[in-house]
């Protein structure tokens, strides 16, 4: 096992290398072809993508390692995985399969309802799913490397990304300009490991890459993201549950190089063909939600 | 001075802060219109396919081409190795590249190695970093690590396989700016004698 601190430079920083850029969901080892000559900078290898998970319901588990393994073997990218909140075996498979990024995910469903992994027992980096900066404090305490907004996956719809998004952002404003002495309440206030705050305050900025993920289904909808301060984009079913899967990806990736081009998204998004079909979150039942998975 | 920095995708706020922490300002270059009066660019770490297509799709693959042979400074690190090598899509440095040759993240690490810029080892981060196979004669080697090439010279061009923006102090930032600044030196109007390099940038 090498050092820590190197190994928290090397973890973080692979996230850094992702920045501008779109992870996206596969199945297959051609659909991962396609996203990387699309230009995603990795993949998120799945049995299902969050759509069909959602349609399908049962419980949902790690994917089987002969299709991580079929992907990881297809491209050059880095490959990333999902495992139930909490389930730490499923984590050391993946870890040994190598497998370059593990989203410990509420998309699955939970292994464990009060208590994530411990993050820093692994060589593996963790990328983790957060609403607001409370949980995205405990995610980073645990040894998460990397984070991203919840969202509402397989929905189509960006409503709750934005919401998490400005809620992170938000507070994070609000505790870069408080008085120190008001640091310790809001820590209890959102639950929030102090030294976490602590490390953001004197920086200025988290400590970790920040991703958007969640309903992302069109160019406009990932520049919108990269516009409330996302450092890039998780799509999962909005590219291969849509019409033309290829264009709409070099669509996407585009669209978050050139987040602030409003031209350049009307040029990219002209004929992509039939989004994915959204669903509507406000009449969602609670149950159904994923994002209320794991605090 | 201002040093440009290839802003599509990658490492870019790292190189920003570094440039910043040596008294440098860097400005982001998306488009054509961005590389006006800048004395240097760095292509950033990054995923480079996703970079290729988009220095491409943005109209910089001949602009920034016809500066680096005129002898702009480049500075390429980790996925910029892989544009400027053999192959790639400004492929100007005589050297062969293997992409993520080390393998998975896991293999990715932080080392202590010397290099021909300092007395001193110099910490050098590796991440999921390509590999240059060989060199040619016109390239100088600066660095190895355990027999791999892993920082060289061709001209005007400086390429690392790791990150040097990712740790406080680094010879290779240090150099790469010593780099533009004698270039600056020599654009003037009477450059001082002898100490302009001759060598362009060339395709191979």
């Amino acid at each position: 096992m090498s050092d820590i601190r190197e190994r928290i430079i090397v973890n973080r920083g692979l996230a850094q290398m992702l920045k501008g850029g779109v992870i996206m969901d596969v199945t297959t080892a051609d659909q991962a072809r396609i996203a990387e000559d699309s230009g995603a900078v990795a993949v998120m290898a799945l049995e299902r993508v969050p759509a069909d998970i959602r349609a399908q319901g049962g419980v949902a588990r790690m994917s089987d390692p002969a299709v991580i393994r079929a992907i990881q073997e297809a491209v050059t990218i880095p490959v990333m995985a999902k495992v139930r909140i909490g389930h730490l075996v499923e984590a050391k498979v993946l870890q040994a399969l190598k497998i370059d990024y593990i989203d410990e995910s509420e998309v699955l469903t939970p292994a464990d309802e009060s208590n994530h992994i411990d993050k820093h027992d692994f060589e593996v980096p963790f990328v983790s799913g957060c609403r607001d900066l409370g949980e995205a404090a405990r995610r980073i305490g645990e040894g998460a490397s990397m984070i991203r907004t919840k969202g509402e996956a397989g929905t189509g719809n960006v409503v709750e990304a934005v919401r998490h998004m400005r809620t992170l952002m938000g507070q994070i404003r609000m505790l870069l300009s408080m008085r120190e002495d008001e640091v310790p309440g809001f820590a209890r206030e959102i639950a929030a490991p102090f030294e976490v705050l602590a490390d953001i305050r004197k920086s200025g900025a988290l400590p970790v890459v920040n991703f958007a993920a969640g309903g992302i289904a069109t160019p406009a909808d990932a520049a919108l993201m990269m516009q409330l301060g996302a450092d890039g984009v998780f799509v999962g079913s909005g590219i291969f549950k849509s019409g033309d899967p290829a264009r709409r990806a070099k669509a996407i990736v585009e669209a978050v190089a050139h987040c602030e081009d409003p031209a350049w998204i009307a040029r990219v998004s002209e004929g992509l063909g039939e989004a994915m079909s959204g669903l509507d979150v406000r009449t969602m039942p609670e149950e159904e939600r994923l994002a209320v998975r794991g605090r | 001075m201002v040093i440009g920095i290839l802003a599509l995708q990658g490492n870019v706020r790292e190189h920003m802060a570094n440039l910043n922490r040596h008294n440098v300002q860097g400005h982001p270059v998306r488009l054509p219109g961005d590389l006006a009066g800048i004395e240097g660019v760095i292509l950033p770490g990054g995923e480079s396919t996703a970079m290729r297509n988009l220095v491409s799709s943005s109209g910089l693959k001949e602009p920034v081409g016809d500066l680096i042979r005129q002898g702009l400074p480049v500075w390429g690190t980790c996925a910029g190795v892989v544009l400027l090598g053999r192959g790639g899509i400004w492929p100007f440095v005589d050297i062969r590249v293997e992409r993520n040759a080390y393998g998975s993240q896991i293999f990715s690490r932080l080392v202590h190695a010397r290099s021909a810029l300092s007395e001193t080892p110099t910490p050098m981060v590796f991440i999921r970093s390509p590999r240059i196979v060989s060199a040619g004669r016109e390239v100088e080697v600066l660095a190895e690590v355990e027999g791999d090439i892993v920082a060289v010279r061709q001209g005007n061009i400086l390429l690392t396989t790791f990150h040097p923006e990712l740790v406080d102090h680094s010879p290779f930032t240090a150099s790469f700016i010593d780099m533009v600044r004698v270039r600056s030196a020599c654009s003037d109007e009477t450059p001082a004698p002898g100490h302009c390099p001759k060598e362009t940038g060339r395709a191979v």
